[in-house]
């Protein structure tokens, strides 16, 4: 009994101890940031940078690549989500229902970006861009593209996970045999029941395209993170403030989007 | 082995029927890689008919379903519905209500609106729909768990919402691929007679599938005995169990002993006593005679050529395990009442009754 006690605590002390460590290792970081920005240039603290920052007509005059990295990396957020979900739920729905042999071969393709680093893709993915630049002008959105394989492995993870938790084949047949078209079959009987996988697909997207620099510098484009480091030449301490307010955007962001996750689910058990 | 086919039968009783169409299935066949699952398979429904699929697993049974409900393509044969080939029609397009074994019901939706959803794919008015969906839900006895999502009920319950759900559009045909193998035994015989209750209110043509020999002979007006992706023998349930076509037939359908004979024309000797063969029986020489245990009579007799291994008390009938003297056991009924007047050991004499059995050669 005693004895029990005594491991149980020793259990939690070192749970504790963990937790501390970590939230050490998350908190130091931005703890740095706030103190950066904050210096007065004579020693002692300022807002200073952290007004500028959030006075928007100051921002667009002067810094208008912060603007810019802002608009695209929202942009890309949303093409990457689209193109990724109406690319791979369909995929993969149909390759549970129709082909179940190449499976394996869907799920090793899917995975394989997480091998490649990202300077190897973008040595593969530079011819094809060129010609995208040359046909579809110079747009950073088609950026999108590169990062739907970027995010390939975290989103099929997470969908399959979603399709594995359903009887996909038994809901789909029993749809068709009451009359449903495929297109409904996906929207009113498939979707409904993934929606949490759904979600957390989008989720980890979200996260990735939002912290994404190496890819997009190194094709000269504007987004987010490519925007704080040019800034960070001209004024650190304005960089540094910027990409401590879009870490915690991102992370209310992120928030938001799991919370709407979980309140429907919650919601339904509680009409039931 | 060519399937035997009884006639369809043209009067058919019951209060719903005359609202049913024939289904036909001619020559399907469908291979797996090597494995042929349907080999030939033909068969005739009767408009209205309640017609039971039976075999071991494996046998094409779920095959041939899925092929009549256009989830599965032949490579080759015909499925008429109504008289119209339907080989091509697409599985949404064919009006079938399918029930499958289990975890069909969408679990986003409540009972109502699984039963509403192929009513709403109809485009039918909303006033109508309640209406048919409260009619549904009464027919199967579950308006009061209308609002429930399937994890709120018992599998029972799910399978019952899904009947209803299958037989809301008013389909041409009703298909059961085992819906009431996955519900424990109690459940299993209500539903089933349930099953057939609203079927016959109904009068929908329906195909069920099962590997159980008793429910099989429980429902159905015929039944199809199937092995190896082709029909066996398609009778109603008291021809197939006392005039089975096939040595497999007698075996798969109730408990049948295999004892030496010698066939002569349309009879042969058993045990000393004379058996009425039945058509297709091998007719010369040493045959095994499938006979039934209720086609042997047991009497205690200290002068008997068999000898008692064990009697067991079943219930509303008594079961007689005996060896003869020349070494073969036989499996006999005796009444419950006589059942405690048997002991291991003793000696009686196994008589068979003048019911038609069916001999196979002794090889088989
Ligand atoms: N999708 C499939 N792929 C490969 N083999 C299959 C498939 N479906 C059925 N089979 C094979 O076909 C045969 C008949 O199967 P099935 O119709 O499901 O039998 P039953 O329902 O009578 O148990 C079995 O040997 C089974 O293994
Ligand atoms: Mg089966």
């Amino acid at each position: 009994m005693s004895l029990h006690g005594t491991r149980r605590r020793r259990q939690a002390g070192f749970r504790w101890a963990v937790v501390g460590v970590i939230g050490l290792f998350f908190a130091l970081p931005i703890v740095a940031m706030v103190e950066f920005t904050t210096r007065a240039p004579g020693g002692g603290r300022t807002l200073d940078t952290w007004a500028t920052l959030f006075n928007f007509s100051v921002i667009d005059a002067d810094y208008p690549e912060l603007q810019h990295g802002v608009l695209a990396s929202a942009g890309l957020t949303l093409l990457t989500v689209t193109i990724m979900l109406v690319m791979l739920v369909p995929t993969m729905t149909w390759v549970r229902l129709r082909l179940p042999g190449v499976r394996r071969l869907v799920e090793f393709i899917c995975l394989l970006p997480l091998t490649i680093p990202a300077i190897v893709l973008v040595v593969g993915l530079a011819p094809v861009y060129a010609w995208v630049a040359y046909f579809l002008g110079e747009s950073s959105l088609w950026l999108a593209l590169a990062y739907v394989i970027l995010v390939l492995p975290y989103a099929y993870r997470a969908l399959d996970a979603g399709l594995g938790a359903i009887d996909v084949k038994t809901l789909a047949e029993s749809a068709r045999s009451l009359g449903a078209g495929w297109p409904t079959v996906m929207w009113r009987i498939i979707l409904p029941n993934v929606r949490t996988a759904v979600l957390s697909a989008a989720f980890l997207s979200v996260a990735l395209v939002l912290g994404e620099f190496t890819i997009a510098s190194l094709f000269s484009r504007d987004n987010l993170q490519v925007a704080i480091n040019l800034l960070g030449k001209r004024d650190s301490s304005l960089a540094i403030a910027a990409a401590l307010a879009f870490m915690i955007l991102a992370f209310v962001v992120l928030l938001a989007m799991s919370f709407v996750g979980s309140s429907r689910r919650s919601s339904r058990s509680e009409e039931s | 082995m060519s399937p035997t086919r009884t006639p369809v039968p043209d009067q058919m009783t019951g209060t719903g029927r005359g609202r049913g169409v024939a289904v036909t299935l001619s020559d399907l066949r469908r291979s797996y890689g090597p494995i042929r699952a349907l080999d030939g398979l033909t068969l005739d429904i009767a408009p209205g008919e309640f017609v039971a699929l039976l075999g071991p697993s494996g046998c094409g049974k779920t095959t041939a379903l899925r092929v009549l409900a256009g989830l599965d393509d032949a490579d080759s044969g015909r499925v008429e519905v109504g008289g119209k080939d339907i080989t091509s029609v697409p599985t949404s397009a064919r009006d079938m209500g399918m029930v499958f074994q289990a975890y069909s019901l969408f679990p986003h939706m409540t009972a109502r609106q699984n039963v509403e959803f192929g009513l709403q794919l109809r485009r039918i008015p909303s006033a109508r729909r309640r209406e048919r969906v409260a009619e549904m839900l009464d027919l199967v006895e579950l308006s009061d768990h209308a609002d429930r999502y399937a994890h709120q009920m018992s599998g029972g319950q799910q399978q019952r919402v899904a009947l209803a759900r299958a037989l809301a559009i008013e389909p041409q045909v009703l298909l059961l691929d085992e819906p009431l193998s996955a519900l424990d035994a109690k459940v299993r015989v209500q539903l089933r007679d349930e099953i057939r209750r609203i079927q016959l209110e109904v009068g929908t043509t329906t195909l069920f599938v099962t590997h159980d020999q008793e429910e099989a002979l429980a429902v159905a007006d015929r039944v199809g005995v199937m092995r190896a992706g082709n029909l066996e023998q398609l009778a109603s349930p008291h021809d197939l169990y006392a005039r089975p076509a096939t040595a497999f037939v007698a075996d798969f359908v109730g408990l049948t002993n295999r004892l030496h004979a010698i066939a002569e024309g349309d009879h042969a000797i058993l045990l000393g006593t004379s058996v009425p063969l039945l058509p297709g029986s091998t007719q010369h020489g040493p045959a095994l005679l499938l006979i039934r245990p209720e086609s042997i009579e047991v009497t205690a007799d200290p002068t008997g050529r068999a000898t008692v291994i064990t009697a067991s008390f079943l219930g509303s009938t008594g079961r007689l395990h005996a060896v003869t003297d020349s070494g073969e056991t036989v499996v006999a009924q005796i009444d419950n009442d006589t059942v405690a007047t048997f002991y291991p050991g003793d000696k009686v004499t196994l008589v068979p009754r003048p019911n038609p059995a069916l001999a196979v050669a002794a090889s088989e």
